[in-house]
């Protein structure tokens, strides 16, 4: 806006100001009704919905549900869906803090004297895309799979016995949890432990299972599990040995 | 002293205390007639002091241009963050912020106490809430055009409330300390740390150390009910003083009446 642009725009809001209405009663009483509606709703979920509480924190437990509040969703979306490792900085702290600068700076590179949706294009479209790419990964984030499942497609040469072993080990260890500190293949959390996407190359099956007996703390021991089912132990292993 | 009529609401003429007629009773007698003075006059003894009542006769009757019913958001998120004050207290007085507790406190709460889970619900659903409003309002800011020239300082405070109300839904899911918000949280500090520059520093702070430990939780706490609500409330109180100072807009599709003759 250039300082005759301005001058108008204060004229003119002088105007509409003068021919406006009293803050009270005239906005306090909008304001009091919404207040009152806000309250009602808040009130009205809290019976309905009520406050849960899962299990107790467990730091050694291996069944969980990492699942953030839901508008957080879109972020965790984002990371789930750019997945070269050399572009997930970029998803997880570029894009928002380059969306926040760009947030931050609006009204310094968006200077324009025109307010009226309709006749500043670009913006109205650029925050409607916005909007909507919110809204789609909020509910791709929503409607994504169990974080505990691994959508790992078994190497074609397995046939047969050695097949249904190899998919019963992925559902094993998807189930107990490595997901959250590890990263197989697509799926689950890189850190704090290693990416298991090729441990099979760096460690040999027999010292896989060694590290599930005896793993360094944090990640707990699978030794009860060996013990009570050693045959989903042993489909662990062999899940985990043919990992190259 | 002041006269009380400024600070009050146009009451229906029905309503209105009748004027003493001429002449009788100049001075008040009854008990009656002493408690009608006694509020007067406490307010003018306090306005004689603070002298306010000229700020708040400006606050309440500066003329504001006509607009529609999204200029409420603004109020609303105000509104909704009060609410989680209120709540939040009431939480803070049988919550206790350390590992081995925290999760009894709030198990005893949710079936125990009376209330309490509705007291829980209240605040975590006015939490939701707030978001919604908060993110609404922000659009509505931004289709109405209502960030530019002079109001650019209030969008900047306003994004700044948005990353504050974000950060207090992100601290406020751990305290439960149950499974999904430990674990969650757990991620959420990971991927915090893989930022550019500060992604180490700022995980570092928020879990007290290099590693998730038995005094995360306090930090939690402590960011979660002082210091980002102390932000808050600042920050609020800049936001709305500019929107004071400067007017709120109008619909920019509402023309003045009459042309500016200037
Ligand atoms: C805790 C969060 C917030 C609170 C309590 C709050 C409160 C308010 C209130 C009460 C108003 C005046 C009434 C209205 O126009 O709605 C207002 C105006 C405004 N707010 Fe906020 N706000 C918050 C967050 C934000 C955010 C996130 C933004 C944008 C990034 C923002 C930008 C603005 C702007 C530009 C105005 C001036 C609107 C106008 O004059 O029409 N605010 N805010």
């Amino acid at each position: 806006m250039n300082r005759a642009e301005k001058e108008e725009y204060l004229r003119e809001y002088g105007q509409l100001k003068a021919e406006g209405e009293p803050f009270f009663p005239y906005s306090v009483a909008k304001d009091s009704i919404i207040a009152v509606v806000v309250m009602a709703i808040i009130i009205t979920m809290s019976i309905v919905l009520g406050a849960e509480l899962g299990p107790k924190a467990d730091p050694t437990s291996t069944t969980y549900v990492p699942r953030p509040e839901w508008y957080f969703f879109f972020l965790f979306e984002l990371l789930r869906i750019i997945k070269p490792p050399e572009l997930v900085p970029l998803a997880t702290i570029g894009v928002p803090t380059i969306g926040l600068i760009l947030l931050f700076l609006l009204p310094f590179y968006d200077r324009g004297a025109e307010r009226h949706p309709l006749r500043r294009p670009v913006a109205t479209t650029a925050g409607i895309m916005v909007i909507f790419a919110m809204g789609y990964l909020t509910y791709m984030g929503a409607a994504a799979g169990s974080p505990n499942e691994i959508e790992m497609k078994a190497p074609s040469t397995l046939t047969g016995v050695a097949l249904v072993e190899w998919e019963k080990g992925k559902t094993v260890v998807g189930q107990s949890g490595c997901l959250a500190c590890h990263k197989i293949g697509e799926n689950g959390n890189d850190g704090p432990g290693p990416q298991l996407t090729h441990v099979a190359s760096k460690l040999p099956a027999q010292a896989i299972a060694q590290t599930l007996r005896n793993p360094t703390s944090p990640m707990p021991s699978f030794k009860n599990l060996e013990e009570q089912s050693p045959e989903k132990f042993r489909a662990m292993v062999s899940f985990l040995g043919q990992l190259n | 002293m002041p006269d009380l009529k400024k600070f009050l609401p146009p009451i229906p003429d029905s309503l209105k205390l009748q004027p003493r007629r001429a002449g009788t009773n100049p001075e008040p007698e009854t008990a009656l007639d002493n408690a009608q003075e006694a509020g007067k006059h406490a307010a003018g003894w306090i306005d004689e002091r603070l002298q306010l009542s000229g700020a708040v006769r400006w606050a309440l009757f500066r003329k504001v241009p006509r607009h529609d019913w999204t200029y409420t958001l603004g109020f609303s998120v105000m509104f909704a963050f009060l609410s989680q004050a209120v709540t939040g207290v009431f939480l803070a007085t049988a919550y206790d912020p350390s590992t081995t507790n925290a999760y009894e406190s709030i198990r005893q709460m949710t079936n125990e106490a009376f209330l309490g889970q509705f007291l829980r619900g209240m605040h975590r659903w006015g939490s939701t809430v707030m978001v919604i409003l908060v993110f609404l309002h922000m659009a509505q800011t931004f289709f109405y055009g209502a960030y530019k020239y002079p109001r650019e300082l209030n969008w900047v405070i306003g994004v700044v409330l948005l990353v504050l109300t974000m950060a207090m839904s992100f601290t406020g899911y751990l305290l439960p300390f149950d499974q999904r918000s430990y674990w969650a949280t757990i991620v959420g500090v990971n991927i915090n740390g893989t930022g550019p520059i500060v992604g180490p520093y700022l995980s570092d702070f928020l879990r007290a150390g290099p590693e998730f430990g038995a005094t995360t939780l306090s930090r939690f706490y402590a960011i979660h009910m002082l210091l980002v609500p102390g932000a808050i409330g600042a920050m609020v109180g800049a936001h709305l003083w500019l929107v004071m100072r400067l007017g709120t807009t109008s619909p920019p599709w509402n023309k003045p009446r009459k042309k500016a003759d200037a």
